[in-house]
Parts: structure tokens; C-alpha cells; sequence
């Protein structure tokens, strides 16, 4: 698959129309302005293949199948096949020395102009020894890969904050890309998965203005995770009504009703699920019928519990009991020592006499 | 500490010392106050119309003759605040799930557009109470500390729960989970200043009722 993008799309069947449409779609998703779609669709169309390398640390290999398996064929899938990507594990051909070699080639050809792309967390404890490819650490891998980098994608939540690894008592002293890489641009795309378009969004920003789009406080683009999947839910009418889904299987979750109550995190999860969707806009999470879990925030494992409400407690209360029981102690204690002072006040109380007041 | 990270303490472990404290005290001062015990009146009891501890506790409810006049604001802002909070505490969905998570207790929530007006409307009684609480001279004179204080614990949470809901100033889990924490600073604040009338208000008005229903006289 050689030469400009869009004579391999136009043999896989997508007419330029159909990709000029994406192109806008794309452009109008992220907010930019009309022009720019057109702009992409230039940029992207003519592209030559920009080396990318994809280094999979600690991860489940979930972020590159909700990639490559979203839908078939996807135009996310067709332009992710059209980038260089000179090393996958997953992908690959090439196994041992030979995908090293390729690994090593194409950060040696392209060194500075490569864009590199994480997926997974980065295990730090027993000197990173918890995830090693070719006998070397994850730690060292990246700082290497890092140097020779445009730009640095960290592709689902493992890349961006952590991750699942990290959850709490993180065995492995698992971090994040951003953790370890403190001079390089760096786009945090978390989800666990991911969504593919944000990744065909971010890719086709980068090649058509040669920058990466524009990110929120935790190196999120804002155009697609600036809003929280509770304010763009289309259930979210019957949260404002008070209607809520009790159970998974009572009359609420029937009628489409609200899952704040059966633990959702939209209130509090930023991402595009709502608008984008999955699968080509067939459905996404909420809409199938089970509350968001929050995954493209940091350290959504340890917030409490999926099935617990925002509004409930976290924990169980392991102290009210034995506070109510000392407050009731120290209640009765003073009740005493009341008591007691009363009593002693009445006791060396001297009753006046007649003969007192004669004196 | 990220926001999720401040929200999910302010959810577990802040809850449960907030509510542990709250308990605490609670359980204390009611030991403590209806375990002192007064004097028993010896006089003869005197009786007349309307007075006892029950008329009491009703007719304190109430503005006495003359005085809804001369301070409207108090007893006007005094009434809209009061039920303004018991909406919007008791009313709103995810608070109603809080109590039936600790308590197994549940009732039916409000449209959460009549909440926000409730709280807007609370917000405002509060704010005019307060200016009348500074502009008029006796008012400002009779005011401790403790009033000031227990004003704001009392007031923030209103604001900041409706802020987090109308995604004002910080972003949503952030401001929530300071909406969480200002609910237990007024919960640990409680039981130890006069916030504790909560609790007290119809025992004491009982209590004074009744010694003065033994005089005969109604109050």
C-alpha cells in the first residue's frame, strides 16, 4: 500500500466524495472550522505515510482491537492501515529479532519526525522488570522510542493515567506515559477502549496542521472530551424529570430511563461517547443499557465502585457505629459528672433558719 | 489527588469521619441536655386555655401579635429558607438515594428543575437575611461569631450544590466533590453550635411550655 492516501481508498471502493464527507464530519466534530475539513482531506489524502511506531507496554491489547475490529471496513480502519506503522506487536508480521530490527530501522529513519503511540501503563517496581519486550524494560523502551518522537500519543486509559494496572494497591508501581515523558508533546486518548474516531481525529489533525489538537487539563483533546457523557446523554431528560431505572430489569431500564441510581458515571466522565457512539454510531454503553463506568477519567477503577451511584457512599461507614456508641458514653459520662455536681451543690447547701435572719 | 480521586475521599473516608462526628455529638448533647433534669415546681399548677407544651411547641411556629410587622424579614425569610432547605435536602433524587443507602429509607424525588428553583430561592432568603442581619444595629450587635459561621456552613452547601449542578465556576467533579465536603463540615459543625436546634427545637419549646402552663400562662 504505497503512494498517496486517497488512490488506496479509491481502491478499496471509497469514492472522494465519501471521503471528503468524512473529512468534514471529522472537521465539524472537533470543532474546527468548515475550511478545515476541506483542508484535511488535502492534507490527509495526499499524506505519504508518516511513520508511526505503536509500543504496547502493560496492557490487554484492547485499545488496538477496538481499532482494527470497530466495524468492517471502517475509513478509521482504512486510514490507520495508510500510516506507516512500522512497528505493532499485534499487527506485525515480523516476530523477535526482525520486528526489533524494524522497531530500530524506522526510529533511525524517521528519528524526530516519527509520531509515537502507547498503549499501556509503564511498570515501575522491581526496576520495571514486570513488562519487558526483547529483555528490556517498558521504562527504557519509551525513554529510547521518546527521544526520536514528533509527538507522543498515549492511546487508552493504561497510556494516559494509568489504567487498570494502576488500580489500587498497583502491584507492578505502574504510571503513565506523561509520568515518565516531561519534554515531548503528548495526547492522552483514554477510554478503555478508546474511540476509534478520536484516534482517526487526533491522526488527521496532526498530519493536516502538523500539530496535535487542542488539550484539556489532562492532555485530553478538548473536542471530544470536553463535554461529560451525562450532559449529552439522551436519557438525560429523565434524570432532570426524576425518572430513574432501578434495577437492570424493572420497568425504568424498559422504558430507557436514566441509570444514575444503578451507579452510572456520566456526571462525572468527560468523553465523546454520547455524540460519536460505537460500532459506526450503532449504539454505546448507556443506550445498551448499562451505566457509564467512567473509564477515560484517571483511576476510575477506585472511584467507589461501579454499581454505586455518585450520590452514595463510597465505602461502607466503618466508624458511625463506634462514634454513636462513644458519643452515647461520653453523653452518659457528663450526665454523671452533672449529676454529681448537682448533688454536691445541694449537699453544702445551708437552709436559712428564722433564726439566721434574727441574728 | 485528581478530582475523581478528592470526589471518591469526600464519598468514603470524609463521609464516614463527617457522619462519625455528627453522631458523636449528636448522641452527646442529647445524652447530656435531657439527662440534667430541672427542679420540680412544688406550686400548685394553675391552669388556663392554650397552655402547654404542645400549644407551645405550634404557636412558636408562629409570629406573636405585632411582631411579623416589625421584623418581616426575619420571620418571612426565616420561613422560605427553612422550607426551601427541607426541599431541596429531602427532595432531590441522589440526596434520597444517599439517605436510602445509609438508612433504607426512600420516598420520591422532584423534578430537579423545581430543586434548582428551590435552591435559587433559599439562596436568596439566606442572602437577604443576612443583610438585614447586618444593616439592622440590634440584629448586628446580638451576632457572635458563631452566627456568621453558622450561616456560611449552612449557606455553602446550597451554593455549591447548585453550582456543581449548573456546572458553574469548576468543573462538575470538582465542584461536587467540594458540594460533598461542605455538607460534612455542616455536618461535624452541627451538634456543637446552635445548628443544633435541629434537634432541640421541639424539646426546648415543650419544656418551656410546660413550666409555664404550671404558672398558667400561655407563651
Amino acid at each position: 500500500m504505497q503512494g498517496p492516501l486517497i488512490d488506496t481508498l479509491v481502491r478499496q471502493g471509497v469514492s472522494r466524495r465519501t471521503f471528503l464527507k468524512y473529512c468534514a464530519t471529522l472537521a465539524s466534530m472537533m470543532a474546527l472550522p468548515p475550511s478545515a475539513g476541506l483542508a484535511m482531506a488535502e492534507a490527509m489524502a495526499a499524506s505519504r505515510r508518516p511513520s508511526v511506531i505503536w509500543l504496547p507496554f502493560q496492557e490487554c491489547t484492547g485499545c488496538t482491537e477496538s481499532i482494527t475490529r470497530s466495524h468492517s471496513p471502517t475509513i478509521e480502519g482504512m486510514i490507520f492501515d495508510m500510516i506507516s506503522l512500522d512497528y505493532q506487536e499485534t499487527l506485525m508480521a515480523a516476530a523477535g529479532f526482525q520486528a526489533e530490527e524494524a522497531l530500530h530501522n524506522a526510529m533511525k529513519d524517521n528519528y524526530g519526525k516519527y509520531l509515537l503511540i502507547i498503549d499501556g501503563s509503564i511498570p515501575l517496581g522491581v526496576d520495571g522488570a514486570y513488562s519487558c519486550i526483547a529483555g528490556r524494560s517498558n521504562l527504557e523502551l519509551l525513554k529510547e522510542a521518546a527521544k526520536g518522537a514528533a509527538a507522543i500519543v498515549a492511546m487508552g486509559s493504561c497510556a494516559s493515567f494509568g489504567g487498570i494496572p494502576k488500580a489500587n494497591p498497583n502491584p507492578t508501581g505502574a504510571v503513565s506515559v506523561s509520568d515518565i515523558i516531561k519534554d515531548k508533546p503528548i495526547v492522552n486518548i483514554p477510554g478503555c477502549p478508546p474511540i476509534p474516531v478520536v484516534m482517526t481525529g487526533v491522526l488527521a489533525h496532526y498530519l493536516t496542521f502538523g500539530s496535535l489538537p487542542e488539550l484539556d487539563d489532562k492532555g485530553r483533546p478538548k473536542a471530544f472530551f470536553g463535554e461529560t457523557i451525562h450532559d449529552r446523554c439522551y436519557r438525560r431528560p429523565f434524570y432532570d424529570q426524576g425518572k430513574f431505572a432501578k434495577t437492570f430489569d424493572d420497568e425504568g431500564a424498559r422504558n430507557g430511563w436514566c441509570l444514575f441510581e444503578l451507579g452510572c458515571k456520566g456526571p462525572v466522565t468527560h468523553n465523546a461517547c454520547a455524540t460519536a457512539k460505537w460500532n459506526g454510531g450503532t449504539s454505546w454503553p448507556v443506550e445498551s443499557g448499562h451505566g457509564c463506568l467512567g473509564c477515560s477519567e484517571p483511576d476510575f477503577w477506585d472511584a467507589g465502585g461501579f454499581y454505586k451511584a455518585l450520590s452514595m457512599p463510597a465505602d461502607p461507614l466503618k466508624i458511625a457505629a463506634a462514634a454513636a456508641v462513644v458519643g452515647v458514653g461520653a453523653g452518659v459520662a457528663v450526665s454523671f459528672a452533672n449529676r454529681a455536681k448537682k448533688g454536691a451543690a445541694k449537699k453544702a447547701h445551708e437552709t436559712t433558719t428564722l433564726e439566721d435572719l434574727e441574728k | 489527588m485528581n478530582e475523581l480521586q478528592f470526589l471518591t475521599w469526600v464519598r468514603g473516608p470524609g463521609l464516614d469521619i463527617a457522619v462519625g462526628i455528627f453522631l458523636l455529638g449528636v448522641l452527646w448533647r442529647l445524652f447530656e441536655i435531657y439527662s440534667l433534669g430541672r427542679k420540680k415546681d412544688l406550686s400548685a399548677p394553675r391552669h388556663a386555655a392554650g397552655a402547654s407544651g404542645l400549644h407551645t411547641v405550634f404557636r412558636r411556629s408562629l409570629p406573636p401579635p405585632g411582631l411579623l410587622k416589625r421584623s418581616p424579614v426575619s420571620y418571612i425569610g426565616g420561613y422560605i429558607f427553612h422550607i426551601g432547605l427541607a426541599v431541596v435536602v429531602f427532595g432531590f433524587a441522589p440526596h434520597i438515594l444517599l439517605v436510602k443507602n445509609l438508612t433504607g429509607l426512600s420516598w420520591p424525588g422532584l423534578p430537579s428543575q423545581f430543586i434548582d428553583l428551590a435552591a435559587v430561592v433559599t439562596m436568596a432568603a439566606m442572602v437577604v437575611m443576612l443583610v438585614d442581619r447586618i444593616n439592622k444595629p440590634v440584629k448586628r450587635f446580638l451576632s457572635t461569631f458563631e452566627d456568621w459561621f453558622t450561616w456560611a456552613v449552612t449557606f455553602l452547601p446550597v451554593l455549591t450544590g447548585w453550582m456543581a449542578v449548573q456546572h458553574l465556576l469548576l468543573p462538575y467533579t470538582t465542584m461536587l466533590a467540594v458540594h460533598i465536603l461542605s455538607v460534612e463540615i455542616l455536618l461535624i459543625v452541627l451538634p456543637f453550635t446552635k445548628l443544633f436546634h435541629a434537634f432541640t427545637l421541639f424539646g426546648s419549646r415543650w419544656y418551656n411550655g410546660r413550666a409555664n402552663a404550671h404558672k398558667g400562662v400561655p407563651v
